[in-house]
């Protein structure tokens, strides 16, 4: 199953990334027709495809731009989150350095649909080649006045923090603050950047926004299941024979992924485990691949779709030594904001180095799960139930490891 | 911590200051923002480029090109890791310990590169060449392990590969 190649249908060319290449394929068809439409038309055809947010959240994108106030008379702004921090996941990169124009067409569409003029592209600062590709992209759209008319482009770099990709977070980071999320409510449609109705979108799902309009809500929504269209951008990675980024309908497996895709496990290795949304999302064994990649199918298995960065580990990978190197990114990210998380990240990685150093003690798997499990849904943004995720799943799934690394 | 102790270089604040054209690229960027503070980091961007880091004087200098108090401005320096708060080497050799890479044999990568550089991350090799960094996922996974050089990715990496990349930075 290879199915219809949307977003990476002109990764091939080398010259992707140039208006010309762009105008040749059809590129900037779909803006030409969105501006014949009203704005609400357009938005209730991105809420017909039943387009998720691809950043990790997976929230409805049409559902999310009608939160925008239809009385608010001041600006709106629209923020592309080209933050790509989730390990595991580089999808955004390809996009922003192969098809940068898909994204400007995308956000022209949704600035329509949205009454915005003005956005913000905020992209990972060390992301230097995707940024400078990306500048040029909309250079070459200024040049030929697809912006500039009631629309512009602000691209941002951000300075090296995993959190600034949490919206909130993100948007204190564009106003020239560290960046530290803020509670929600207010969500940021209501109050935003520079306190402003903000729709903060990832790169990923802006850029399938042209493809919706150009064949119709109901084509996407089609691609996908009942409750996800279309297709995503799988990051591979870890230990298959063809780590990668690949298209692939929301309904494929993780096993097709796998197997058909990446051309399976490492010198035909045996799988052990994935993590199938970004290092965030919770651990699946050898034996929970069945499960379909949509948003829906992989909260129904216990994890979720998240950033759809797909980390692959075969028999000789050792659970509590990735679990170390997961727990010690968690600990150097968190914005030290919230005691539950500043405290547990920083504990647990230290628990996690003492255990793979083989100087673990046997309550250290309780403490671990129990302080987990404690401060989970209590702190002001997600990232630390992102960091509960692998601690409580890895332990739970793969207990037998620990405790041989334990109990010695 | 008092002026040039542990902060060599830019002690005199006099020297800390922006040409005719770079203070006009900031009021450009500034005006991109509906609060010019929205500037501060592409600001300290250019005032890195420039200095080559970002000392406490320059902080304070770019504070007043914002109406910001320095206590704003250092609050966010150290807030960030592509700002650097001493001089660092004149490449900058950042190698992803994350899981992909990890993995792919990212602790062999860097354990190579402190034994041909003499020094563990975070410091800079004797003769300021390069500074080597341990850090999370850079998000090239699929082509693990990897590292960054300066403004580059350098992909796939293998002992060889390494030393090659090593011997092209002067
Ligand atoms: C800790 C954390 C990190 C995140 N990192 C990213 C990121 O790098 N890129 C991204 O698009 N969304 C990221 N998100 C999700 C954003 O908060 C937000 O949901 C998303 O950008 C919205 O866009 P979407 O609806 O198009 O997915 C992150 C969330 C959390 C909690
Ligand atoms: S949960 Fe962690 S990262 Fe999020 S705001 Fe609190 S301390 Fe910061
Ligand atoms: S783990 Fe190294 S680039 Fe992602």
């Amino acid at each position: 199953m290879t199915g219809e190649m949307i977003l990476t249908r002109n990764f091939a060319r080398s010259d992707a990334h140039t208006l010309r290449a762009y105008l040749e394929t059809g590129g900037y068809r779909a803006w030409a027709k969105a501006q014949a439409m009203e704005p609400t038309a357009i938005l209730e055809e991105v809420k017909r495809s039943n387009l998720r947010g691809l950043g990790g959240a997976g929230f409805p994108t049409g559902t999310k731009w009608s939160f925008i106030p239809k009385s608010h008379a001041g600006p709106v702004y629209l923020v592309i989150n080209a933050d790509e921090g989730e390990p595991g996941t580089f999808k955004d990169r390809y996009l922003l350095e192969r098809d940068p124009h898909a994204l400007i067409e995308g956000m022209l569409i949704a600035a329509r649909a949205i009454r915005s003029a003005t956005a913000f592209v905020y992209v990972r600062g060390e992301y230097v080649e995707p940024w400078r590709r990306f500048s040029s992209a909309v250079q070459e759209a200024y040049a030929a006045q697809y912006l500039g008319h009631g629309f512009d482009i602000v691209v941002h770099r951000g300075a090296g923090a995993y959190i600034c990709g949490e919206e909130t977070g993100l948007i204190s980071s564009l106003e020239g603050k560290k960046g530290w999320p803020k509670l929600k409510p207010p969500f940021p449609a209501i109050k935003g950047a520079f306190g402003a109705p903000t729709i903060v979108n990832n790169v990923e799902t802006i850029c399938h926004v042209p493809h919706i309009v150009n064949r119709g809500a109901a084509w996407f929504a089609a691609l996908g299941t009942k409750t996800q269209g279309g297709t995503r951008m799988y990051s591979v990675s870890g230990r298959v024979a063809r780590p990668g980024v690949y298209e692939a309908p929301v309904s494929i497996t993780l096993r097709q992924l796998i197997y058909e895709r990446a051309g399976g496990v490492t010198g035909n290795g045996r799988l052990k485990a994935v993590v199938p949304g970004g290092s965030s999302a919770a651990i699946l064994t050898a034996d929970e691949i069945d499960v379909t990649m949509d948003v829906d199918g992989l909260k129904n298995a216990g994890t979720m779709a998240g950033s759809a960065g797909v980390i692959v580990m075969d028999e000789t990978v050792s659970i509590p030594e990735a679990l170390m190197v997961v727990a010690r990114f968690y600990a150097h990210e968190s914005c030290g904001q919230c005691t539950p998380c500043r405290e547990s990240t920083g504990w647990i990685y230290k628990i996690t180095h003492r255990i793979v150093e083989g100087r673990g003690r046997k309550e250290d798997l309780d403490t671990i799960l129990d302080v987990a499990k404690r401060g989970a849904g209590t702190t002001i943004c997600a990232f630390y139930d992102g960091a509960v995720g692998p601690y409580i799943s890895y332990i739970e799934k793969f207990r037998g490891e620990f405790e041989a690394m334990v109990l010695k | 911590m008092s002026e040039g102790d542990g902060y060599p270089g830019l002690t005199d604040p006099a020297t800390t200051v922006f040409s005719e054209a770079q203070l006009a690229e900031v009021r450009r960027l500034q005006s991109l923002y509906p609060d010019p503070r929205g500037a501060l980091l592409p600001v300290l961007y250019m005032a890195q480029e420039t200095f080559g880091w970002i000392s406490l004087p320059l902080e304070e200098y770019v504070a007043t090109l914002f109406g910001l108090s320095p206590a704003h401005v250092h609050e966010v320096v150290t807030f960030y890791t592509l700002y650097f708060r001493e001089p660092p080497g004149r490449h900058v050799v950042s190698v992803c310990h994350n899981l992909s890479c990890h993995l792919a044999g990212a602790p062999g990568i860097i354990a190579h590169l402190r034994q041909r550089l003499g020094v563990d991350p975070g410091e800079t090799s004797e003769d300021g060449r390069v500074t080597l960094l341990s850090v999370e996922c850079l998000c090239a996974c699929e082509a693990a392990p990897m590292m960054q050089v300066d403004d580059r990715y350098e992909l796939n990496l293998t002992p060889t590969k390494v030393d090659r990349i090593l011997e092209g930075l002067a």
